[in-house]
């Protein structure tokens, strides 16, 4: 592996710096804000980590409330038995199987296929849970007591966005981060320079489900009373689709910018309009799809390019005119 | 013997809702995410007509289906042209229009919940037994699938026998084409996504006078919906109709069997066949 670029060491420092300086938020507050730091730090991660799978294919996967919901059963049914990060890595890796279970199935179709398959994957498997716990005669409701309070899981948070980008930054070095953007860019091409396309996009769905499936069972101590229309909500696999695309899926870091003014909207209108929630943002979705179709950070690219435009035609008339 | 029989008169609304979907999806080209959404909508509608006015829900059609067809086709002419005429690609448009429509799915979900509220409904039509080979079924399930067989033939005689209908199917098989031999293809394409909304509403009155609805079961009728139509192949409307009355008694086998908490299982058991076996569904042509 070649050294680092005097530009990715400068992002790199910067960005340990930023994960560092949230991590020490629980000091100075230990209310409202850092409830509010630790869902975006939540959907950070969740939409980071749909956009390594989604960003690349252009498939657009609504199966992250599934993922998520295995993530949180996993601990609220092993949290009497065994310790919490075991349960953690359990729920990481039952999310990673059906996630490649899914791909297996879908993913040498076309995206439809996918799209549909994911849409009703959180309420399959909510269904199946249910059904498995009332046959083996188990209450449907879940205790999960610890002593992990919001700190904790903000830095437990932390640790899986440096996960999560350092991830994301080497598959997009690797040969198959290479081969996603070609497959992206055109899939038959791909296919006739001898990519495997369907393995490349099954690999890269599993790694994005496995992590969505740890931030899961990480953050199941906050729910205490886990059933299982609570865990498997797939309101959670909409909100990560919408604030990934509101921030942009071309960059690592684009879901960052969709994330933070989103939450912080969607936690104003739920508080105040609790009635208007799936109004908002249903409207919120469509004005991104006519306005932003590439997200801030498109947006921001198209602006600079077009500076640059004007500037290039203000030098040429610069010229033309003696 | 009842499981089949309860199967097929479920089946045969799910039909209706399938239609509808596959003319949006099979020639408008239109993955419309929504559709679920209209047909709690024309429920609500059904209710109305009842409880207010007294109109039977199957003559209700004749009010619900208008209404949506004009409903569909303003969201189709206002919303969903601009984007593909905006596409650079069939892939683009499709990404586009589903979000479009999720939005619109999240949207008149949220109405209507602000304007009927989250509770069950239901109301008393037909509310009587008739025997078939031996066993009581609800009159109100024979008279909806009576109803959809019904408009399911209207609509046939329409697409394979008159030449709006011919010119329709040339859109689905190729749009390109279908100009060569001067079919106006957006005209067709608006009409077409307006006659599945309208198919669709059709269906949830018809769905009304027999099941317990609510605001939010939209999505779960629509990704049934969708499954029949891949099932059946994408624009094929027999192929809808036979994966629809398949799926409705997979549904019904599953619930009276094993558990009616596992209904979403047996579809995606379909699903899961159909993607391993004949991913381009029963009547579908292999694409290259």
């Amino acid at each position: 592996m070649r050294l680092l670029s005097a530009s990715e060491t400068r992002i790199g420092v910067i960005g340990a710096l930023g994960l560092a300086s949230v991590a020490m938020l629980p000091l100075l507050d230990q209310g409202y804000t850092l409830t509010l730091t630790v869902n975006i730090m939540l959907y950070v991660v969740l939409c980071t980590a749909w956009a390594l799978f989604s960003g690349p294919t252009h498939y657009i996967s609504l199966a992250t409330a599934a993922f998520y919901g295995l993530g949180t059963y996993a601990v609220a049914l092993g949290i009497d038995i065994l310790p919490f990060p075991l349960l953690v890595l359990i729920g990481a890796l039952v999310a990673g199987v059906v996630a490649g279970l899914v791909g297996v199935a879908t993913l040498r179709l076309s995206g439809v296929y996918f799209v549909i398959f994911t849409l009703g994957l959180a309420e399959l498997i909510r269904q199946v849970v249910t059904w498995l716990q009332s046959e083996m005669g188990s209450s449907l409701g879940l205790y999960v007591l610890t002593d992990l309070r919001e700190q904790h899981l903000l830095w437990m948070l932390t640790g899986m966005a440096a996960l999560v980008y350092v991830a994301g930054w080497l598959i997009n070095r690797s040969r198959l981060g290479f081969a996603m953007r070609i497959i992206g860019n055109d899939e038959t091409v791909a296919r006739h320079v001898g990519i495997d396309t369907a393995l490349a996009k099954v690999v890269l769905f599993i790694i994005s489900g496995t992590i969505i499936g740890a931030v899961g069972a990480i953050l199941a101590p906050r729910y205490s009373y886990i059933t299982p229309t609570g865990a498997f909500n797939s309101m959670i696999s909409f909100q990560v689709v919408i604030m990934a695309l509101l921030g942009g899926v071309h960059r690592l870091w684009g879901p960052l910018l969709g994330v933070i003014p989103f939450t912080i909207l969607f936690d104003q209108v739920s508080s105040r309009f609790p009635n208007h929630t799936s109004l908002v943002v249903g409207l919120a979705f469509i004005a991104i799809v006519y306005l932003l179709p590439r997200g801030v950070l498109g947006f921001f690219a198209d602006l600079a390019s077009l500076r640059r435009r004007f500037r290039i035609v203000l030098v040429e008339d610069g010229k033309a005119v003696p | 013997m009842s499981i089949i029989i309860t199967g097929l008169l479920l089946g045969g609304t799910y039909a209706l809702i399938a239609v509808g979907l596959t003319l949006q999806y099979g020639v408008a080209r239109i993955m419309n995410l929504a559709n679920g959404e209209n047909l709690v909508f024309a429920c609500f509608m059904a209710l109305w007509l009842f409880s207010t006015f007294g109109i039977n829900p199957v003559f209700g059609i004749v009010l619900i289906a208008p209404a949506s067809f004009v409903l569909s086709w303003a969201i189709y002419r206002f919303g969903l042209k601009p984007l593909v005429n905006r596409a650079k690609s069939r892939g683009q448009l499709e990404v586009d229009s589903i979000l479009v429509t999720f939005g619109l799915m999240f949207a008149f979900q949220g109405l209507m919940l602000l304007v009927f509220g989250g509770r069950d409904q239901t109301y008393h039509f037909l509310d009587m037994a008739v025997p078939i080979l031996g066993q009581n079924y609800g009159l109100n399930r024979v008279v909806a699938f009576v109803a959809a067989a019904l408009i399911a033939g209207l609509l046939y005689m329409f697409l394979y026998r008159t030449r709006y209908g011919t010119a329709i199917r040339a859109v689905a098989v190729d749009p390109v084409s279908a100009r060569l031999v001067a079919v106006d293809v957006p005209r067709a394409s608006a009409f077409a996504f307006a006659l599945g909304g309208a198919l669709t509403a059709a269906a949830g009155a018809l769905l009304s006078s027999y099941y317990t609805f609510n605001a939010a079961m939209g999505v779960t009728f629509t990704m049934k919906a969708l499954i029949i139509v891949i099932m059946g192949g994408v624009g094929d409307i027999r192929g809808a109709i036979i994966a629809a009355l398949l799926l409705g008694l997979a549904e019904t086998a599953v619930a009276s069997l094993i558990d009616p908490g596992l209904t979403i299982a047996a579809t995606y058991a379909l699903f899961v066949l159909v993607l391993l076996i004949r991913p381009q569904g029963i009547f579908g042509r292999r694409v290259s």
